[in-house]
Parts: C-alpha cells; sequence; structure tokens
C-alpha cells in the first residue's frame, strides 16, 4: 500500500518534470530564439518559425538544423546547449503549432 | 499665461499608500527631461518612468509585437515613438501617457530614427526591405526607399542612423551595402549608395559628431568604416582580421552597435562570435587592445563620462554585466543584476544606470560609483529602456 503510494508519487514527479521541461523549452524559443526570429515567431533577421514556414521541412530537418545551425548565416548550433531529445522535442513543437 | 494642452496631469500606475487618501492625483506640471520609456516585450506594452525619483508614472498597452521593440524622441522630449516588431510605429505622449498616434508602416521592422530637425521620423524595415521615412508630428509617409539591389531583390536594412542635415544612414544586411538617405525640405530625397562594403553587415551606428558610422559584419572578420565628413563616401576596411583566422564560437545573440562606447578617441565594439570587446583609436582607425569578457558581447555602453563601459552578454551568459575601466581596459566590477539581462540605460550625466533582467520581471537601478543598488522596479519582461535624453544626441 505505502509502496504503491510511493510509486505513485514517484511517477507523478518524474511526469512534472517532463512537463516543466517542456516550458523551459517554450521559454527558450520564444524568448532567445524569439531573439532573431521574432516573439511570436513569425521572423526576424531569422527566417519564420511558424507552423506554415516550416510545413515543407521534415521534423529531423529542423531538428539537425536547430543542433549544427548553418553555416555561413547567423543561425547557430545549439548543440552545446541541447540535447538532441530537447532539440527534437522543439521541433515538434514548431511544427505542431504549439509555440505561441 | 499657461497652455493647458501640454501641463496635461499624470496618473499614477498605483497610487503608493501614503497618497491612499487623496481624492485624486493633483494636476501636475512637469518637466520630460527627466522620463523614460521601458520596453516589456511580451506583453506589447512600454512603461513611462521618471527617473529623479525612479517611479513608474503608467503603463501603456496595445503596441503590438515589441520583440527587439526601439525608441526615439522628439525634439520636445515630449513624446516617444516607438519601433516594433511587427511594423508598428507608434507616438506616445509621454505627459498624457497615451498612444497619440499609431500605425502600422510595414511587416517587420527593427529600428527608427528622428531628423535633426526633428520633423522626420524614418523606420528600417526587414519586411519589405527598406527604409520608410514618416512625418514626424501626423505619421504620413514622406518616402518609401525600398532597398533594392544588384546582389538582392530586396534588403533587410538595420543599423539606421539620423546624421545631421535631414539625413539617414543604414545598411543592406542581403546586399552588403551601406546607403545615404537626404530629405531635403524642398526637393527630392538624394540617395548614396555604397557597394561591396562587406558579407552581411548586421548593425551600424554613428558616432555623436555625425561623423564616423560603423557597420558590423556578420561571417566576416571587420568591420565598415564611413568618414561623412569625406566626399565622395567611401567604405573602408578596419579591424580586418580581428578573429585572426580562428573558428568564431556560436553566436546565441546578436551583438549591437546601439548606445555603444565611444569616449574621447576610443570605440569599444562588441566582437562576434569572440569574448572580447574591440577597442579601437577613432583618428587612427588603429586597434588599441582587447578586453576578455566573460561572455560574448551585446551592449557595451559607455557611462557618458567615458571613463566606465558598461557590458551584458549574449545567452546563456546574459545573467552578468562587467564593467570595464576605459584607461586601463580592466574589467573593475562584476554585477549579477537577475537572470537575461537585456539592456542597459544610463542617466544623462551618468550617477545611475537602469539595468533590464527580462526573467526577474524587473529594472534593477545601481549607482555607477559605488555599484550599489539603489532601486528596483516591476515590469514584465522589461527588455529596452530609454531616456528623453536621446533626444538630443545624434544617431539616437
Amino acid at each position: 500500500m505505502l509502496l504503491s503510494k510511493l510509486i505513485v508519487a514517484i511517477c507523478a514527479t518524474s511526469a512534472l518534470a517532463a512537463e516543466l521541461d517542456r516550458e523551459r523549452l517554450k521559454h527558450l524559443v520564444v524568448q532567445e530564439c524569439g531573439s532573431c526570429h521574432g516573439l511570436v515567431l513569425k521572423g526576424g533577421l531569422g527566417r519564420p518559425l511558424t507552423q506554415d514556414a516550416l510545413a515543407h521541412f521534415p521534423q529531423e530537418t529542423v531538428r539537425d538544423i536547430i543542433l549544427d545551425g548553418i553555416p555561413g548565416t547567423p543561425m547557430p548550433p545549439w548543440r552545446p546547449l541541447l540535447s538532441e531529445n530537447e532539440a527534437a522535442a522543439i521541433a515538434v513543437m514548431l511544427k505542431n503549432g504549439d509555440i505561441r | 499665461m499657461i497652455d493647458r494642452r501640454s501641463v496635461l496631469a499624470i496618473a499614477p500606475l498605483a497610487l503608493a499608500p501614503r497618497l491612499a487618501f487623496a481624492q485624486a492625483p493633483a494636476p501636475q506640471m512637469r518637466g520630460t527631461g527627466d522620463l523614460g520609456v521601458i520596453i516589456e516585450r511580451a506583453t506589447g506594452s512600454v512603461l513611462i518612468v521618471e527617473t529623479t525619483d525612479r517611479t513608474v508614472l503608467t503603463r501603456i498597452e496595445g503596441l503590438g509585437d515589441l520583440s527587439h521593440a526601439s525608441v526615439c524622441f522628439s525634439r520636445d522630449e515630449r513624446f516617444a515613438f516607438v519601433f516594433g516588431r511587427d511594423g508598428g510605429l507608434s507616438r506616445i505622449d509621454l505627459l498624457g501617457g497615451r498612444i497619440a498616434k499609431r500605425i502600422v508602416q510595414g511587416g517587420n521592422a527593427i529600428g527608427g530614427a528622428v531628423s535633426d530637425d526633428g520633423r522626420l521620423v524614418a523606420v528600417s524595415n526587414y519586411e519589405p526591405g527598406g527604409v520608410r521615412v514618416f512625418d514626424a508630428e501626423t505619421l504620413a509617409l514622406v518616402a518609401d526607399v525600398p532597398a533594392t539591389s544588384r546582389s538582392a531583390a530586396r534588403s533587410k536594412t538595420v543599423g539606421l542612423v539620423d546624421i545631421p542635415g535631414r539625413a539617414f544612414v543604414y545598411a543592406l544586411y542581403d546586399a552588403g551595402e551601406i546607403w545615404r538617405l537626404e530629405i531635403p525640405v524642398s526637393e527630392a530625397p538624394r540617395l548614396t549608395r555604397l557597394e561591396n562594403v562587406g558579407k552581411l553587415p548586421y548593425d551600424g551606428n554613428v558616432t555623436s559628431d555625425g561623423r564616423h558610422y560603423f557597420a558590423g559584419l556578420f561571417g566576416e572578420d571587420g568591420v565598415v568604416h564611413v568618414d561623412l565628413w569625406k566626399e565622395p563616401l567611401k567604405a573602408e576596411r578596419v579591424l580586418d582580421g580581428y578573429g585572426r583566422g580562428e573558428a568564431p564560437l556560436p553566436v546565441y545573440k546578436m551583438p549591437h552597435f546601439e548606445g555603444w562606447a565611444a569616449t574621447q578617441n576610443m570605440l569599444f565594439l562588441p566582437a562576434v562570435g569572440r569574448d572580447e570587446l574591440l577597442v579601437f583609436d577613432l583618428s587612427t582607425l588603429k586597434e588599441l587592445g582587447r578586453v576578455q569578457t566573460y561572455g560574448q558581447p551585446v551592449f557595451a555602453v559607455a557611462r557618458p563620462d567615458g571613463r566606465h563601459v558598461w557590458v551584458n552578454y549574449a545567452y546563456p551568459k546574459n545573467n552578468v554585466v562587467e564593467i570595464v575601466d576605459s584607461q586601463s581596459l580592466a574589467i573593475v566590477k562584476r554585477l549579477e543584476p537577475g537572470p537575461a539581462v537585456l539592456h542597459l540605460e544610463f542617466a544623462p550625466r551618468g550617477h545611475e544606470v537602469w539595468v533590464s533582467s527580462r526573467d526577474a520581471d524587473a529594472v534593477i537601478v545601481y549607482d555607477t560609483r559605488s555599484f550599489q543598488e539603489k532601486a528596483r522596479i516591476k515590469a514584465s519582461k522589461p527588455s529596452g529602456i530609454f531616456f528623453t535624453a536621446r533626444a538630443h544626441v545624434i544617431g539616437k
């Protein structure tokens, strides 16, 4: 009984952690990516990152651009700061229009 | 006889407890020389502040997308022009605490400038790429100058500044050009184009004598200089190869030239992709030295007396501000105002500096001699801070 309560508690905690992580990533995209791509992701010095603008890019391409940047342009590689899973999660959120 | 139209009451944002007994704030006559505007980037609002007692006078909402918003002031320091990312151009009445006029003049804008005679306000656009000039009073269109060139169909424009003679200078990001746009009172606008100045100029600024325009280049080790006192205008490269061919670090926030640090004969510029400030001599255009910094500088702003330079940094090192002694080039102080420090603005004679910490939802005011915190002002995701004294500085 006590053990199952404990398991439920642990599961709830890790689910919460995953949710918080998503919120952190959303904040990162809006605020830091937003510096170049606009707070509402409609573009600035960088291209728009709206759902429409990314429709033709496969999710993996978006993830790879986040991780490795685009050489010769100001788009930096985020690999030093983000894991592959985090970059993939951002790619999914952008493709789904989950951010803004 | 007092002209009542210019002596409007200002409604405080929230009545201080000691004023709670008052029925209504008494109408107040005041100047505007100690006022300022703080951008609240996420909510599309600005705070009008006064810097003598460090208080918020009012909040103005409905200004659209204010990511990367900037502000210029009318000659009489009564009105602020707010340039929004979404192309919004708003003329704000600082005394009335209201939007006097607002237009959406483009699809995606980056900044603006007011002409020396105060009659024109120019806006630098990414979409459609070019510069549009408006009557500062009515915001009616005066000139539309698309940034078309041989090398790019339509270019984003950056680094727009005013220079003496109803004129503006700016750079074409995609095309790699620098243009001077003159708008004489009763003649057609005149354009001077400098082509092939370098790859991807990302920002520019002019010294406060209106003489030296510099544009930073992205992906090239160098800075472009135009001496605006020498006709015909010529773009020349300075600080060429400052990165010594080393691979640049990833740039998570583009450096800014706005509010740059020009002190006596020295200019401090943020290096691109390097944890350094470049210091060079304005008379010889030769490098004087470098300052190794905590991170990649975004803004390097001189205290108005020129003795110190305050520097903030790109993500993820944007919780720190360092202070450089302009004489020894040593870092004399490191402050941690809060998470995501985005901008800073000095009081006109430099006794205090206001620093925005976006993720602390606060603007922190420091004494610039003791480095002690003097006040903390609540603001929602604050970014740019602009004081009215800018009205009387060339290039601001």
